[in-house]
C-alpha cells in the first residue's frame, strides 16, 4: 500500500519536471530539502516569538536599534541588484549572452527582495502599520522612498518571474496560461526599464538612509542636491556586485547539480562588467572617504581617528573594505574574465563580501560609535532568535530556488 | 453665530540645565515616569532596553580634554532628555510616516505613537540617544493602573517615545487659558522641572527675552552638547566648571571603555 502511494507520488512529481531535464531522484531531493526545511521552521518559530511577545527577544536596544536583520536587508538587496542590472543589460543593451541566466537572475533578485521584506516585517515594532507609509508618506524621508520602491520592485520581479512559472510542463497545457505567459514575456523590456528605475532609486536611498544622518557624523555625507554621497555609492556598489553575485549563485548551482548551466561567454560578460564597475566604485569610495575624513567629519566636530580608536573597528576595516575586498577582486575579475572565466568564483565571492562589509560598517559601526563625549562605545551580539530568523530567510531562499530549479527551466542552456 | 479667529503667539519652549546644581538624585526621572505613565521595567529589561524619557548621566573629568595630568578627578551629574532640536531636526526628516513633527506654536518636537511604525530610524538619527523603544508590552502590577495619569495615553509595544516637555501639561494650560478667555497658555511647568529639588532645570520660552531660559542663556558659561552638528538644540546647559565646557567643545567620546550587551 505504502509502495503504491509512493509510486503515485513519484509519478505525479515526474510529470511536473521539465521534459528531458536531468534531475536527481525524489528521495535525494527530499534529503537535500530536509535540513533547509528544519532551518526554515526554526526561523519561523523565532519570528513568531518576536511577533507575539515583542522585540525584547532580540538583543537590539535603545542604542543599538539596528542589528543583524538590517545588515541582512542591506546586503541581500545589494546582491539582488544583479536581477535588475542583468535585465537592463539583456533587454535594453542587448547583451544576449545573459539570456542563459536571466531567469535564474530574476528568481535570485525576487528571493533577495522577498527575504528582505520578510525580515523587515519582523524588525519593525508594529508590522500591521506598514501601510501607514503609503497613507502618510513623509516625502523627505529616504525610508519612504525605500519602502515605495522595494514594494513596487518586488511586484515587478514577481511579474518577471511569472512567465518562467507558466512555462512549467503542466501549466503549459493550459492555453490561457501559455498566452498570458507569452504576453508577459513581450512586456519584459518595459519591465526591465521600470525595474532599473525603481532599483536605482531604492539602492541609492538605502545609502541615503545613513548619509542623511546629520546626528551621526560617522555616517553623514555631503552630496549633490538632496542626495548624499552614499546615495550614489550604494547604487554603484549594487550594480557592481550584482553580476558577481550571479556568478557565485550560478557556480554554486553548477557545483551542486554537477551540470553546466552557463558558458564561458556568460561568465566573461558578468566578470568584466562587475570588475569595471567595482573599480569605478572603489575610486568613488576612496574620494568620498578622503573628503569625509578631511572635511565633512571635522566640520561636525569629529576627528577621523576617533572613529577608528575602538577595537575591533580599527583602520584595518577601512582598508579591507576598499582595497582587500574592493580593488583586489576587481583586478582579478577583469583578469580572469579575459583569461580563465572558470576561476571567477573566488574574486566574485570576495567582491560580494566587500559590499557586505560596507553594509555591515554602515549599519553596525554607525550604531556602536557614540556621538556624545560622555557616552560609551557599545557592542552588540544578536540573540538566537535574530540568528534563527536570519538563517530562516536564507533557508526560504534555498527552498524556493531548489524547487524552481527542479520544476522549471531556470537556465536556458543547461547541459 | 459668529466665530472669532484667535491667533497665538508662537513659542519656543526650552530648558537651561545647571549641571553644577544637579545632585543626580533622579527625582526628575521619577517625576517624568509618573507624569507620562511609563510602565515598570520589563522583567528582562536591561539598562539599555528600558523606557525612559530622561536619564541621568555621570560626567567624569577623566574623560575631559580640559583635565590636565595631576589635576584632581571630578564628577558631575546631568539629566539628559530630548534636546528639541530646532534646525533640520534629525528625527523629523527621517520618519517615513510623519509620526514626528515640530509644533510651530510651541517649538516642541512631538512624537505620535499611534502613527509610529516602530522602524527606529529616528533613534538612529538622534545624536543624543534621547529616544526609547517599547521592546515589550507595558505592564503595571495589579492596582497600579489606578495611579495612571488620565491626561496621558500609555504607549503600546513596538513604538518609539521621547520627552515632549510634558505636552499634557501644555494642553491643560491651553484649556485653562481658553476658559479664561485667553488665547495664549503662557507659562507652564514640565514635571521634571517641578520635581527638581535644587532648581537645576530652568524652563521657559526662548522667544521671550524676559523668560528664565533667555536670562540664563546670557551667561558665557551656557552651552549646548554637540553644538557643531548645527541642529540648534533648545535644551542648553550651564556650568562654571571649565572641564565640563571643554568636554562639550569636543566632538565624540574619548576611547576609554566599552559596554558589551547581548
Amino acid at each position: 500500500m505504502a509502495d503504491m502511494a509512493w509510486n503515485a507520488i513519484v509519478a505525479v512529481e515526474r510529470k511536473l519536471k521539465p521534459r528531458d531535464a536531468v534531475r536527481c531522484p525524489l528521495p535525494q531531493f527530499a534529503a537535500w530539502l530536509a535540513p533547509w526545511m528544519l532551518l526554515f521552521a526554526v526561523g519561523l518559530y523565532a519570528g513568531f516569538l518576536c511577533l507575539r511577545d515583542g522585540l525584547y527577544h532580540t538583543n537590539m536596544d535603545n542604542r543599538f536599534v539596528f542589528g543583524l536583520w538590517i545588515f541582512l536587508d542591506l546586503a541581500i538587496i545589494a546582491f539582488g541588484g544583479g536581477a535588475f542590472f542583468s535585465g537592463f543589460l539583456l533587454y535594453i543593451l542587448r547583451r544576449r549572452e545573459l539570456g542563459a541566466i536571466i531567469r535564474s537572475a530574476v528568481l535570485t533578485g525576487f528571493l533577495c527582495y522577498a527575504g528582505a521584506l520578510l525580515v523587515l516585517m519582523l524588525d519593525v515594532g508594529q508590522p500591521l502599520r506598514a501601510w501607514f507609509t503609503f497613507w502618510h508618506p513623509n516625502t523627505h524621508s529616504m525610508l519612504t522612498e525605500v519602502t515605495f520602491c522595494i514594494s513596487c520592485y518586488l511586484l515587478v520581479l514577481a511579474i518577471e518571474y511569472l512567465p518562467t512559472i507558466l512555462k512549467n510542463r503542466q501549466l503549459r497545457r493550459i492555453p490561457q496560461a501559455l498566452v498570458f505567459g507569452w504576453e508577459l514575456h513581450r512586456m519584459m523590456p518595459v519591465l526591465a526599464i521600470v525595474g532599473a528605475f525603481l532599483s536605482f532609486f531604492h539602492q541609492g536611498s538605502l545609502g541615503g538612509l545613513y548619509g542623511v544622518l546629520r546626528g551621526r557624523p560617522f555616517a553623514f555625507r555631503e552630496g549633490f542636491a538632496i542626495w548624499p554621497a552614499t546615495f550614489f555609492l550604494f547604487i554603484l556598489s549594487a550594480i557592481a556586485v550584482g553580476p558577481s553575485f550571479l556568478i557565485v549563485v550560478t557556480r554554486v548551482v553548477e557545483f551542486i547539480t554537477r551540470r553546466k548551466h552557463a558558458g564561458g561567454d556568460v561568465y566573461r560578460v558578468l566578470g568584466r562588467i562587475s570588475g569595471i564597475l567595482l573599480i569605478v566604485y572603489v575610486l568613488a569610495k576612496s574620494v568620498d572617504t578622503i573628503v569625509w575624513l578631511n572635511s565633512t567629519s571635522p566640520q561636525s566636530g569629529f576627528r577621523a581617528w576617533e572613529y577608528y580608536a575602538w577595537e575591533p573597528f580599527g583602520t584595518w576595516i577601512l582598508f579591507l573594505e576598499i582595497a582587500g575586498l574592493g580593488l583586489l577582486p576587481a583586478i582579478f575579475l577583469l583578469y580572469f574574465s579575459r583569461t580563465r572565466p572558470e576561476r571567477l568564483f573566488v574574486p566574485a565571492l570576495a567582491a560580494c563580501a566587500g559590499v557586505a562589509l560596507n553594509r555591515y560598517v554602515q549599519t553596525i559601526q554607525t550604531q556602536a560609535l557614540s556621538t556624545l563625549p560622555f557616552d560609551q562605545f557599545v557592542t552588540y551580539s544578536p540573540s538566537w532568535q535574530e540568528v534563527a530568523a536570519f538563517l530562516g530567510v536564507i533557508a526560504f531562499a534555498v527552498i524556493v530556488y531548489s524547487a524552481s530549479y527542479r520544476y522549471l527551466n531556470l537556465f536556458a542552456r543547461s547541459h | 453665530m459668529s466665530t472669532t479667529r484667535v491667533t497665538r503667539k508662537p513659542r519656543r519652549y526650552g530648558m537651561v540645565i545647571d549641571i553644577d546644581r544637579c545632585t543626580g538624585c533622579g527625582a526628575c526621572v521619577i517625576a517624568c515616569a509618573a507624569e507620562n505613565n511609563l510602565a515598570p521595567a520589563h522583567s528582562k529589561a536591561t539598562e539599555r532596553t528600558g523606557v525612559t524619557l530622561v536619564r541621568v548621566v555621570t560626567l567624569s573629568s577623566a574623560e575631559s580634554p580640559g583635565t590636565g595630568f595631576g589635576q584632581p578627578r571630578m564628577a558631575a551629574y546631568m539629566p539628559l532628555m530630548c534636546m528639541q532640536c530646532e534646525h533640520e531636526t534629525p528625527c523629523v526628516s527621517v520618519c517615513p510616516q510623519q509620526a514626528v513633527e515640530v509644533d510651530k506654536l510651541s517649538g516642541i518636537v512631538e512624537q505620535m505613537p499611534q502613527r509610529c511604525l516602530g522602524c527606529r530610524y529616528c533613534m538612529t538619527a538622534c545624536p543624543y540617544h534621547a529616544r526609547s523603544f517599547n521592546w515589550a508590552d507595558p505592564q503595571w502590577p495589579a492596582g497600579m493602573e489606578a495611579t495612571l495619569n488620565p491626561a496621558v495615553a500609555p504607549r503600546m509595544r513596538g513604538v518609539v517615545e521621547k520627552c515632549d516637555f510634558c505636552q499634557s501639561r501644555l494642553n491643560a494650560a491651553q484649556d485653562e487659558a481658553a476658559m479664561n478667555g485667553q488665547s495664549d497658555p503662557g507659562a507652564y511647568t514640565p514635571a521634571c522641572v517641578e520635581a527638581c529639588a535644587t532648581n537645576a532645570i530652568v524652563f521657559g520660552d526662548w522667544n521671550d527675552p524676559e523668560s528664565p531660559v533667555s536670562q540664563a542663556a546670557a551667561s558665557v558659561e551656557t552651552f549646548a552638547w554637540l553644538e557643531k552638528l548645527g541642529t540648534q538644540p533648545k535644551v542648553r546647559f550651564h556650568s562654571r566648571q571649565p572641564w565640563i565646557r571643554a568636554m562639550a567643545a569636543r566632538g565624540g567620546a574619548a576611547p576609554a571603555k566599552e559596554v558589551a550587551h547581548g
